[in-house]
């Protein structure tokens, strides 16, 4: 179980996050949606304490830290939090001076102190999953948007991470790439992986995940199973969105 | 027979070279590696460190960038010992240079290490490094790629600025070309030949550095640039 309690998150006076308190049961694949600005980094962000929220509390698991206003969180409890998670950005951000396989077998071996053999053996068989194992030895730079986003998510998931958070896996890429990487994300939803996934690709969203979260304005609007959401919002503010966006 | 001016080529270009490999080289690789060293801790230190530290560095910097390398190395050889402070020629000439490389280094370190994209921060945090992790091995490797030709033409200023020693006593190749122009009365061949051999360690220095850039550039940069 993923829990997130009143999350309020700041940057200066900005408000981006008011009071936001969301479940996600582990096992299936929450997608966070709403307008731009809404607050969907910064709530996935906040989830792996790349932002840290400014009141509230996060909980993945066992590991569970409250934050309060002003006061700083130690290195050791931030880490302990991130590491039950994985992250896939919108602009990949492989490691560029590292081989595909290297990129994955990084956090292996230099945080988990894993022997290179072993990393190397995990790498692979992620580059497999992922239908990169031919390119185990190239470098980011000569792979497509697609290969490399596909290398990010093996990256991400090398630690066996509880939770992969990805904000806009997608949206860097054009429509034909993009398919190549929601059959990967699309594939480990089957498989049980626990996803929290901010997109504005309703497809995406249609397609892998289970529960939705509609955020607007920093505040948590509607949330529900998907089927219900999409096919049939209750609030009015979700409807309009949603309509919106098909028909684009 | 060959004319004269060559044949006092010839016969000097033994003690000049004997100079340049027992003084210029070590003088320049000790100061350049030790200040590449103070470079970077000052690059950090501007970088992250909070209030009093910048301040301190900051000065330093200012200092050096600020005034003549030749005042800068009077100052320590001459100057220190009216404050009881006697150093050697040479270790005087290795303390000035290595402030020096280490002043005009950081600005470029600390360049370097800023443009390296944030999201290669959040991607190595994200899976599970500490800041000195991320640092090591994520940051510094992309940034020292970037640093390559301006460390690069640090490094050969540095080479040529040795001959700046000899006005210290330090005994390198330049001060060797002055010891046989005292005797033979010839500055002009001396000193061309002096010239065409820094130009010749310049040279040579330029090329490795080409071949350097291009090892390095087998990955292609930052993926951010072209995305
Ligand atoms: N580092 C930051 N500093 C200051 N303001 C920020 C920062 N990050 C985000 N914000 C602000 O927080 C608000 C929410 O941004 P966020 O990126 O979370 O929205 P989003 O829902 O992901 O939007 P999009 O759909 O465009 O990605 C915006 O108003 C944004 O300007
Ligand atoms: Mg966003």
């Amino acid at each position: 179980m993923i829990e997130l309690t009143d999350i309020e998150k700041r940057f200066g006076d900005n408000l981006v996050l008011q009071g936001v308190s969301v479940r996600i049961a582990e096992g299936g694949v929450t997608a966070l949606v709403g307008p731009s600005g809404g607050g969907k980094s910064t709530l996935l962000r906040c989830i792996n304490l790349l932002e840290i929220p400014t009141s509230g509390m996060v909980r993945i698991g066992d590991e569970a830290l409250t934050f309060h206003p002003g006061q700083k969180v130690g290195w050791a409890s931030v880490q302990k939090l991130r590491r039950q998670t994985g992250m896939v950005f919108q602009n990949f951000q492989l490691f560029p001076h590292r081989t595909a396989i290297e990129n994955i077998m990084e956090g292996l071996t230099t945080v988990l102190k894993w022997p290179q053999e072993r990393a190397r053996e995990r790498a692979l068989s992620l580059l497999e999953k992922v239908g990169l194992a031919h390119k185990a030895d190239a470098w980011p730079a000569t792979l497509s948007g697609g290969q490399q986003q596909r290398v990010a998510i093996a990256r991400a998931l090398a630690p066996s991470p509880r939770v992969l958070l990805c904000d806009e896996p997608t949206s860097a890429l054009d429509p034909e790439l993009s398919g190549e990487v929601v059959d990967v994300l699309s594939q480990l939803a089957r498989e049980g992986t626990t996803m929290v996934m901010a997109t504005h690709d309703l497809r995406l969203a249609s397609k892998i995940a289970s529960e939705v979260v509609f955020l607007e304005a920093g505040v948590v609007v509607e949330t529900g199973p998907a089927a219900e959401v999409f096919g049939n919002p209750q609030r009015e503010r979700t409807k309009r969105f949603i309509t919106t966006l098909t028909q684009k | 027979m060959l004319p004269h001016w060559l044949q006092l080529m010839l016969d000097s270009l033994g003690p000049l070279l004997w100079a340049a490999l027992v003084f210029t080289a070590p003088l320049t690789l000790l100061s350049f590696v030790l200040g590449l060293t103070l470079g970077l801790v000052v690059a950090l230190i501007r970088l992250f460190a909070a209030w009093p530290f910048t301040a301190i560095v900051r000065f330093y910097v200012w200092i050096i960038r600020g005034t003549p390398l030749l005042v800068q190395l009077f100052l320590i050889f001459y100057g220190l010992p009216s404050v009881g402070i006697v150093l050697d020629a040479f270790p005087a000439a290795l303390i000035g240079f290595t402030l020096n490389v280490g002043a005009y280094s950081s600005e470029i370190i600390r360049a370097v290490i800023a443009s390296v994209p944030k999201g290669q921060w959040e991607a190595a945090y994200s899976i599970g490094m500490n800041w000195p992790q991320a640092m090591r091995r994520t940051i510094l490797p992309q940034a020292a790629r970037v640093a390559v030709p301006p460390l690069s033409n640090t490094f050969i200023s540095l080479v040529k600025d040795t001959s700046l020693a000899a006005a210290i006593t330090v005994p390198e190749m330049f001060q060797a070309a002055q010891r046989i122009v005292a005797t033979t009365y010839e500055p002009l061949i001396l000193y061309i030949e002096a010239a065409l051999i820094y130009l010749a360690l310049s040279s040579i220095l330029s090329t490795l550095q080409v071949r350097l850039e291009e090892r390095l550039n087998r990955y292609g940069g930052f993926l951010e640039a072209r995305s």
